[in-house]
């Protein structure tokens, strides 16, 4: 017979064998990608692979960034260009709009907040093509503004978000700013926003992640490589990489990663309270 | 006193960049989107009215098919396989174990990772020659797939990939599980319920609303899937293979062969085929899911 001390016992070291095979799985690619990127070309193949390589260097990274296919310096220049440019346009314009929808009572508020929310289950595709046609109308595209501009009009995701900060902040500040002679916006401004600093972090930390991520949009919209961003240089990397070596190719992979991922562990507790927020009371 | 606006004049001057963007962004181009996809419309020359021919040409169109049944087949094994990854990963994170903050972090990394790398790294991992995992497979004796050349085994390795990135669901699960009342497991526990029965009884039901928000979200995130199979297949998609998507055919029609009006049909169908699901979904889902308090 099992007492059940030794029962819990036998638990705890289940479930702790079971978290470490599991970490170790998520975890392998990246730590893969990093080996890879700091092999000389003589270890890429040995076999059985190594984990980490004997003599680890980071020739990859020099070799990579010199060749012409992959300008990392501009790429990055770029992407952070259109993510500083429309990052500005998506805190000003969503939060007005976020604290209209939570403070500013008008008659149809519900349901224009309502068809707000509803325009985040369209799919891009949906609108892919006439947006192009829209952008090729005026003559943006080749240009970085098709992929900042709109965020000046506000996203809904991030007016869902806003707003649902806004409506925490108790109504009794506002009311008694009011109350001394403060008007609407002095209250947004000089309550409501810098109350809102934590989930204006939220709001920014996943604006630049999806500047960074977003393949689809610099794919269509950007016509010459020296516009390129920092994904659509590594999809041309990896289109055309018959002639390079792996431990190159994964150099620029771990190039493009390693930013988001400081960037992760240095605010991964806005991250997952931004995920809560909007995954949860949606 | 300063003469007060009207109240509604304020609130649409203060949601006026969402509205604004709404119809310049949105509203505007889904209404030009459905003029022209009853268009001929090769960008070159202005549009021709061609009354329902896009429609009718994509149910004469084979590719039109494969895409449907991939894209199909790809939802229907994602979405249940990044389902329960998901909910069995959350219930292993909320074990009160210590360094539990660790095993979180390594779970959720991947989320952050940019999909044109998580393509890239993937590509290499599965490279039947050279790759981690069949060259581990290997030196065990086991003869690896040849993962991007079969079309199970691509199928496979894009929901493995998928399944790799879950980390969001598992986020919103987590929260969903801090949810759920403790006294309901001790109750279930006085009753003498196993930890699976206590699983099946109370955890499962108090779960429920949020699985069916994430198999909605999922629904649409993987009728849209473009990116990962379009950078790790390098663009060399053809309508014979099993990577062929509906959304990559949608982009080929419009950006390759410049037809904008059957894409935009195609766009139209989409969306339509993406709400008759979720409705679907929703409206059995409602049924099963079980609020707390309703």
């Amino acid at each position: 017979m099992v007492g059940i001390g030794s029962r819990r016992t036998i638990g705890t070291a289940m479930t702790y064998a079971l978290l470490v095979g599991v970490s170790m799985l998520f975890i392998t690619p990246l730590v893969w990608m990093v080996s890879t990127s700091m092999k000389p070309t003589t270890e890429l193949y040995a076999d059985p692979p190594r984990f980490w390589p004997m003599q680890p260097q980071i020739d990859a990274y020099g070799a990579v960034m010199r060749s012409e296919s992959f300008d990392f310096p501009l790429y990055a220049r770029n992407t952070l260009v259109i993510a500083l440019l429309s990052l500005a346009g998506v805190l000003v314009s969503s939060s007005i709009a976020a604290y209209g929808f939570a403070r500013v009572p008008f008659r149809g508020r519900g349901l224009m907040f309502g068809v707000c929310l509803a325009t985040m289950m369209i799919p891009f595709p949906v609108i892919m093509v006439p947006t192009y046609m829209l952008f090729k109308y005026v003559g943006w595209i080749g240009t970085f503004r098709p992929l900042w501009v709109p965020a000046w009009f506000g996203t809904a995701f991030n007016i869902f978000l806003l707003r649902q900060f806004y409506l925490g902040i108790p109504r009794v500040l506002e009311e008694s700013a009011m109350l001394d002679g403060c008007s609407r916006w002095g209250c947004f401004l000089r309550i409501a926003l810098p109350l809102s600093v934590p989930a204006l972090a939220v709001v920014s930390l996943f604006h630049v992640l999806t500047v960074w991520n977003d393949l689809v949009g610099p794919l269509i919209f950007l016509s010459h490589q020296d516009q390129f961003t920092l994904a659509l240089g590594l999809h041309f990397l990896h289109s055309r990489a018959g002639d390079t070596p792996w431990n190159q190719m994964m150099a620029a992979v771990t190039l493009i990663v390693i930013p988001v991922v400081v960037l992760f562990l240095m605010a991964q507790k806005t991250f997952i309270r931004g995920i809560t927020t909007t995954g949860l009371k949606g | 006193m300063v003469r007060r606006i009207p109240s509604w004049v304020q609130g649409w001057l203060w949601t006026s960049p969402w509205w604004a963007g709404f119809l310049l962004f949105l509203l505007v181009p889904m209404g030009w989107s459905l003029y022209i996809s009853f268009c001929d419309y090769p960008m070159l020359q202005p549009p021709v009215w061609i009354g329902f021919e896009n429609y009718e040409r994509m149910f004469r169109e084979p590719a039109f098919y494969t895409v449907l049944r991939n894209t199909m087949l790809y939802a229907a094994i994602a979405i249940p396989a990044g389902t329960v990854t998901a909910v069995g990963l959350a219930v292993l994170l909320n074990q009160k174990v210590r360094g539990q903050a660790i095993f979180r972090t390594c779970i959720f990394l991947p989320t952050v990772v940019p999909l044109v790398a998580t393509a890239v790294v993937w590509y290499m991992m599965l490279n039947p020659e050279i790759g981690l995992v069949n060259r581990s497979l290997r030196s065990v004796g086991i003869a690896g797939p040849l993962w991007w050349d079969r079309a199970c085994w691509t199928m496979a390795a894009l929901v493995l990939v998928s399944v790799w990135s879950i980390g969001s669901a598992v986020v919103i699960y987590l929260a969903g599980l801090q949810e759920i009342p403790q006294s309901l497991y001790e109750a279930a526990w006085i009753d003498g319920a196993s930890r699976w029965r206590q699983f099946l009884h109370v955890t499962l039901p108090g779960l429920s609303p949020v699985i069916l928000f994430n198999v909605i979200i999922g629904i649409i995130g993987t009728w849209q899937i473009f990116a990962l199979p379009y950078v790790i297949l390098r663009m060399g998609t053809g309508p014979d293979q099993i990577a062929y998507f509906y959304t990559t055919y949608l982009f080929e029609s419009a950006f390759r062969d410049l037809k904008m009006g059957y894409a935009s049909a195609l766009a139209w169908v989409q969306l339509l085929i993406i709400l008759v699901l979720t409705g679907l979904v929703f409206w059995v889902g409602k049924k099963r899911v079980y609020y707390r308090g309703g």
